[in-house]
């Protein structure tokens, strides 16, 4: 059970502030944040759990902004984690977007939806769809247009757990400026990857977590089926690695709507989408996969006190994909004094920046089209004459990345049906895929 | 509050006055605004409790529902701080209880029970009443928790009212799940709170949510629930005794597809609940685990990193439990780039606890490459990981190799760690000394900079200088900063590293002996003067005795103490799914310090080490805190005027066991590490803790002759020993329980806490079991229990066989003893009452 239920702002101002039993002090709000802020010096990120002179306070960061609550009992902790991601996402079905300037333009709405999600501390209704018949305030829409969504706030962002490009900005209970609801829905394919390649360009270690979203603006919540690779193959039940071709997951769970009666026999899931963004399927896959990105990088002396790191990038996706936002980050060695990078010449929507704190290098590349290579020349001025540690003091790369309309995995979305009601319902139906990079690692 | 926010306050008072009675056009929309800017400030904490008067009259009659519902916000924030005002709001929420609208009936009531003040509680009981039985689920789901918060504004009305077997009937009878869900909450609460004050006709509530009528009820409907409260009801199943062991298989068939489920809340219950009915059948549990381990790691893959954070925690309890389990899957447990350091840090853990044979290579590879990260946290945490896993002896040889590898690295901090982990794994392992002391002779000690690794370069220096041919020298040069070494614990290290090279090679260091005696004795620090003063009088009695006590024969440590008792991992592992988890305590250590009332402590516990509790990771910590230390915060806390003795004693009784943390009382052992590392447990008596005990043991019979440190003689032994792990089949139990006469009959009554343990008959069995009392059956119905205990004399000469039922409802625990040999029955009874007792 909650005590108190609050959303801070990246500074720490109060945006919401609930207090649902009365027994914790106030102030606990400040406390909270300096702890956060100062965690071991500011050195570490502040665990999503702690107790401090008794309060327990558990928190999760949905972009930028911290969702807390504190109680006094031994609560689970999952529980009241997931609960505060689920608030963060019910907010962001009522506002269309989620961020500190919707929120305070909504928080009497807010206040509202609270009242109805938590009683004495105890969930009570989640559904976005049953919560409308209790909501009374008109969401503000922000202008989509003029959204500063990237702007302070998205350093804070969780990488890869929410994707700007593919959400969709619109409340679910607001109308067209038609007056008209459109009737839609999207499916997202969203996936991690996670590579790590070893010294020797092996792939050491890989694996693709993976969501189908569903975001509905159904009205009336008809029956969709989803249909699946016909030779998706789950946990063991094949055995080993599976034949060649198929799609073999470890692992996956579903939203509690999804009814499987017909899962096992044509991998189709059933189910009536409540009203706005939920997961139908998590899934989790360490099947050998292409990876989209293979890394080669060197390292060499240049005399005395120089040396040359070149990086080449080569996107072995299909050309007809291109990623955006591909940036390659290259630690150099402790004695690096000076740098300067050499594009390849003719080199359009590139930027390179070192960090002279960290002695980091990072390459961004805006537009990788598949199949096509990249190269960077790192030239390094280093303080000692001669460093036998070169190479170990290079690296280890990391990337990022977002794919759009490519999914490493292979698993697809055959067919998405909706029970029509009537020969006129026709709605629109969305289904996107996307890649993004989760830990893309190439070590030296 | 700045003059201007007063001015805006005032103003905004004078706007509400203005449009509080009128109806005009138009004047809806104001008064939003107007009351929209009162709950911004309430928000930012501005005390806008001025306005009540205001508020309640602009918005007591409207029928503008956004209105009401920011009137009602306001009211439950301010009620309490405005009782006597309050008192004119109770009109209109009556009205709204009895309005048309169930949606206006079901807020009312909600406000008017969330308004806190004692005296308006008669107000509250009407419509309560009448709510229970409104034809509306939503009323009913606000009415069952308006019970609970009338429960705590007065719970005599609230017993008075015949309100709880209300809330028993929505359990069982109400269509709607949320009605239901909202009666179990607070029921569980209710009957918690008395069965933990001990008082109240509820007490013994909680047998009746476990019966088995009740669980079956709600699990048989548990789809219907929503995600959250089916977490609160198999919560509740987790703590149901089945009576039959088909009970266990329908429950866990039928809750089998919840471990399918995407929210991690509802797969944790799901897995408390499969842990915890299948204690007692080995094999099964074996196969809860198989079957739990793929639902948790996609839900560490696929989830927000804090819900990794809190799944990865329940997995490291489990692989503690477990280890083989996971073995295989170390790869999940790679840091991965974009993890906070809160998971990598737990994900490090995991790699120690799952290392083996088999893995040990790979994942010692994999933490070198986060040595060289350029996270120093999390370089730092790998390196100790790294030393962790050479400890728990696999594959010591390719990883004493790593180890020294970092100190090529050539990186003050990683260097700082590897000193430290080699002083640990020389302990344990001396026969790696050669390999080691070539590489540690060759670090320049100007780099090091930080106290411990400071510290462990200076040990090794002394402990194997006869192999370092600078060593003199090197600690010479380390002498001449003696007046800038601010640690006292790094001029303690020196003064005996010196002196114990100075047996080893007496020519090379008798000046600088004699040096760092006299600065030593010259010492401002009370512990480095005391040292120094001691070594001078014992060489004076002659280099022999000398070296006996400074530099005795030492055995290697077979095991560092674990940090932890399994009597706390027992009790962490009853309350899997709770904080206790994450935090790696059993929750009476971290819910002790619950002050009832806002800000009325200010005495702080003095034997909190510290107030900030944070779970995972922090295993350095951790380490530090001695057996001393932790044992004193498992204690009752000490009220701030004795604290001082109570703090003391355990430490006097330590020195006898173990060396500890703080180094202050056994700083004149020879063997001064065992201060910094926990207290080691030795393979044998004698020369138990290194030196430590032995050392000063001997100091204590005066400084005298005879060499070899005898350990403290242990305390009195009781009269009677048992066997800790007795064994007896049970067709020979029945046959002596047939044939022997009963010995002793006692009884004895339990208190209300242990009382509320025994829903669970596991816990008093596993405390039974630490006690030496192993269980051969038990059984029954609450509120009787009856157990079959039996014990051996440790000199397997005869067995002890026991009979308790227990009446929850009374208290009462009801003891018969049986013994083989009659005359031992005394003392075993009075172990037996004792372990009762303590329960």
């Amino acid at each position: 059970m909650i005590s108190q239920f609050f959303v801070l702002s990246p500074r720490g101002d109060t945006i919401i502030s609930r207090d649902y039993r009365g027994d914790v002090p106030r102030g606990t709000a400040e406390i909270f944040f300096r702890q956060v802020k100062f965690w071991k010096g500011g050195q570490e990120d502040a665990p999503p759990v702690f107790n401090i002179d008794g309060v327990n306070y558990l928190h999760v960061k949905v972009n930028g902004l911290l969702f807390v609550a504190t109680t006094r009992a031994n609560v689970s902790p999952a529980l009241i984690l997931e609960l505060l991601q689920r608030i963060a996402r019910i907010i962001k079905d009522y506002c269309g977007i989620l961020s500190e300037d919707s929120m305070r333009k909504n928080f009497v709405l807010v206040y509202e939806l609270l009242d109805e999600i938590i009683d004495m501390g105890y969930a009570q209704s989640t559904s976005t769809e049953s919560l409308k018949a209790y909501v009374f305030n008109e969401p503000i829409q922000l202008d989509v247009q003029k959204l500063p969504n990237l702007g302070a706030a998205s350093i804070f962002m969780n990488p890869g757990k929410r994707v700007p490009g593919t959400a969709v900005t619109k409340s679910v209970v607001s109308n067209d400026p038609s007056g008209k609801k459109r009737e839609e829905v999207f499916v997202d394919i969203i996936e991690r990857v996670s590579v790590t390649f070893n010294a020797s360009g092996y792939i050491q270690n890989s694996e693709i977590d993976g969501t189908i979203q569903m975001k509905s603006y159904l009205s009336g919540t008809p029956e969709i089926r989803l249909a699946l690779n016909e030779d998706l193959a789950i946990g063991k039940e094949f055995g080993g690695t599976g034949d060649l071709g198929m799609v073999l997951l470890d692992d996956c769970n579903f939203h509690e709507s999804v009814r499987l009666d017909s899962f096992d026999v044509d991998r189709t899931l059933v189910l009536a989408p409540p009203d706005g963004e939920f997961p139908v399927m998590n899934y989790r896959m360490t099947q050998e996969f292409k990876p989209p990105f293979r890394v080669f990088p060197h390292v060499e002396e240049a005399g005395p006190f120089k040396a040359e790191v070149v990086v080449r990038v080569r996107g072995e996706f299909p050309s007809n994909s291109v990623a955006n936002n591909v940036v390659v980050r290259i630690p150099l060695p402790k004695g690096t004094q000076r740098v300067s990078c050499e594009q390849e010449p003719g080199a359009v929507g590139q930027s390179t920046d070192f960090k002279e704190a960290t002695k980091l290098v990072e390459w961004t590349v805006k537009k990788f089209p598949g199949n096509s290579e990249h190269v960077l020349r790192v030239k390094l001025t280093l303080a000692q004459e001669r460093n036998a540690n070169l190479k170990k003091e290079t690296g280890p790369i990391n990337m990022t990345f977002t794919i759009p309309m490519y999914n490493a995995s292979r698993l697809q979305v055959r067919y998405l049906q909706i029970l029509k009601k009537s020969k006129a319902y026709n709605p629109y139906r969305w289904v996107r895929y996307v890649t993004h990079a989760n830990s893309y690692v190439t070590r030296l | 509050m700045n003059s201007e926010k007063k001015g805006e306050l005032s103003e905004l008072k004078a706007s509400l006055r203005q449009f509080a009675g009128s109806r005009a056009p138009g004047s809806t929309e104001a008064k939003r605004e107007l009351f929209k800017k009162v709950i911004s400030y309430m928000t930012i904490g501005i005390d806008v409790s001025g306005l009540f008067t205001e508020m309640i009259m602009g918005s007591g009659a409207t029928s503008d529902l956004v209105l009401k519902k920011m009137c009602y916000l306001y009211l439950c924030s301010y009620a309490a701080s405005n009782s006597e005002l309050a008192l004119l709001t109770i009109n209109f929420l009556q009205k709204d209880c009895q309005d048309e609208d169930p949606m206006i009936r079901g807020l009312a009531l909600r406000s008017l029970c969330s308004l806190r003040v004692k005296n308006l509680v008669e107000y509250l009981l009407g419509p309560l009443k009448t709510a229970i039985r409104d034809s509306n689920p939503y009323v009913r789901t606000m009415a069952a928790m308006g019970i609970l918060k009338l429960y705590y504004l007065a719970p005599a009305s609230c017993n008075e009212g015949e309100f709880v077997p209300a809330l028993k009937r929505l359990l069982m009878n109400d269509p709607d799940p949320q009605v239901v869900a909202n009666a179990v909450c607070a029921l569980q609460e209710i009957f918690d709170k008395e069965a933990e004050s001990g008082s109240g006709p509820n007490v013994n509530g909680k047998d009746w949510l476990l019966s088995k009528e009740v669980i079956y009820t709600l699990l048989n409907r548990i789809r219907d629930f929503s995600e959250w409260a089916q977490c609160i009801i198999l919560a509740l199943a987790a703590e149901y005794v089945p009576q039959e062991p088909d009970e266990i298989f329908d429950i866990m068939n039928l809750l089998e597809d919840r471990l399918q489920h995407a929210n991690s809340a509802v797969v944790l219950a799901t897995t408390k609940v499969f842990l915890h009915l299948t204690m007692s059948m080995a094999d099964v549990h074996q196969q809860v685990y198989e079957r739990i381990k793929a639902p948790l790691l996609t839900l560490i893959s696929t989830g927000s990193p804090e819900l990794a954070y809190a799944v990865l925690s329940h997995l490291h309890l489990l692989v503690t439990r477990a280890p083989m389990l996971f073995a295989a899957d170390y790869k999940h447990f790679y840091c991965r780039f974009s993890d906070p350091s809160y998971v990598k840090k737990l994900k490090l853990e995991m790699l120690t606890a799952v290392a083996n044979e088999a893995n040990t290579y790979d994942i010692v590879t994999e933490l070198s490459e986060y040595a060289a990260n350029v996270d120093v946290v999390i370089a730092r945490e790998s390196v100790r990981a790294v030393g962790q896993i050479a400890l728990q002896s696999y594959d010591v040889n390719g990883i004493v190799d790593r180890l020294l590898q970092f100190l090529d690295m050539d990186t003050d901090y990683i260097t700082a760690e590897t000193l430290v982990l080699v002083k640990d794994l020389l302990r344990k392992y001396p026969e790696w000394a050669e390999s080691c002391v070539a590489v540690i002779g060759g670090v320049s000690h100007t780099a090091v900079s930080e106290q411990p690794a400071k510290a462990a370069l200076v040990w090794m220096l002394g402990e194997y200088g006869q192999d370092v041919p600078d060593a003199p020298y090197v600690l010479e040069s380390i002498v001449e900063n003696w007046a800038e070494e601010e640690s006292e614990t790094v001029r303690l290290e020196i003064l005996t590293a010196v002196a114990k090279l100075f047996f080893k090679r007496a020519l090379e260091c008798h000046r600088l002996l004699g040096r760092v005696l006299k600065l030593g004795t010259e010492d401002g620090n009370q512990d480095v003067h005391d040292r120094a003063l001691l070594y001078y009088r014992l060489l004076q009695q002659g280099a022999d005795v000398a070296q006996k006590v400074i530099n005795p024969e030492k055995r290697a440590v077979n095991e560092f103490a674990e940090t932890q008792s399994s009597e706390a991992k027992d009790r962490i592992f009853d309350e899997f799914n709770t904080l206790s988890v994450v935090y790696r305590q059993p929750s009476f250590q971290f819910m002790a310090k619950e002050q009832p009332k806002a800000g009325a402590s200010s005495e702080e516990d003095p034997a909190t080490p510290t107030g900030v509790l944070q779970g995972g990771g922090d295993f350095a910590h951790q380490e530090l805190l001695s057996g001393a230390e932790k044992e004193e915060v498992a204690a009752p806390p000490p009220t701030a005027s004795n604290g001082a003795e109570t703090y003391s004693a355990p430490n006097v009784l330590d020195i006898m066991s173990g060396p500890p943390a703080n180094g202050n009382a056994a700083s004149v052992s020879g063997d001064p590490f065992a201060t910094s590392t926990g207290a080691p447990v030795a393979d044998n008596a004698p020369s138990s803790s290194g030196g430590g005990a032995g050392g000063l043991d001997d100091l204590l019979g005066g400084f005298g002759g005879q060499s070899t440190s005898q350990p403290q003689p242990p305390p009195p032994a009781p009269a009677l020993q048992l066997v800790p792990r007795p064994t007896l089949d049970a067709g020979t139990f029945q046959r002596k329980w047939g044939q022997l006469p009963v010995g002793q009959a006692v009884e004895d009554s339990f208190a209300p806490a242990a009382l509320a343990k025994l829903t669970t008959p596991q816990a008093l069995l596993r405390h039974m079991a630490s006690n030496s009392i192993a269980c051969m059956a038990s059984g029954g119905n609450a509120p009787t229990f009856r157990f079959f205990f039996y014990a051996q004399n440790a000199d397997a000469s005869g067995f002890f066989l026991v009979e308790l039922i227990v009446n929850t409802a009374k208290g009462t625990a009801s003891t018969k003893v049986k013994a083989e040999q009659a005359h031992l029955v005394e003392p075993f009874v009075q172990m037996y009452r004792t372990a009762l007792q303590s329960f």
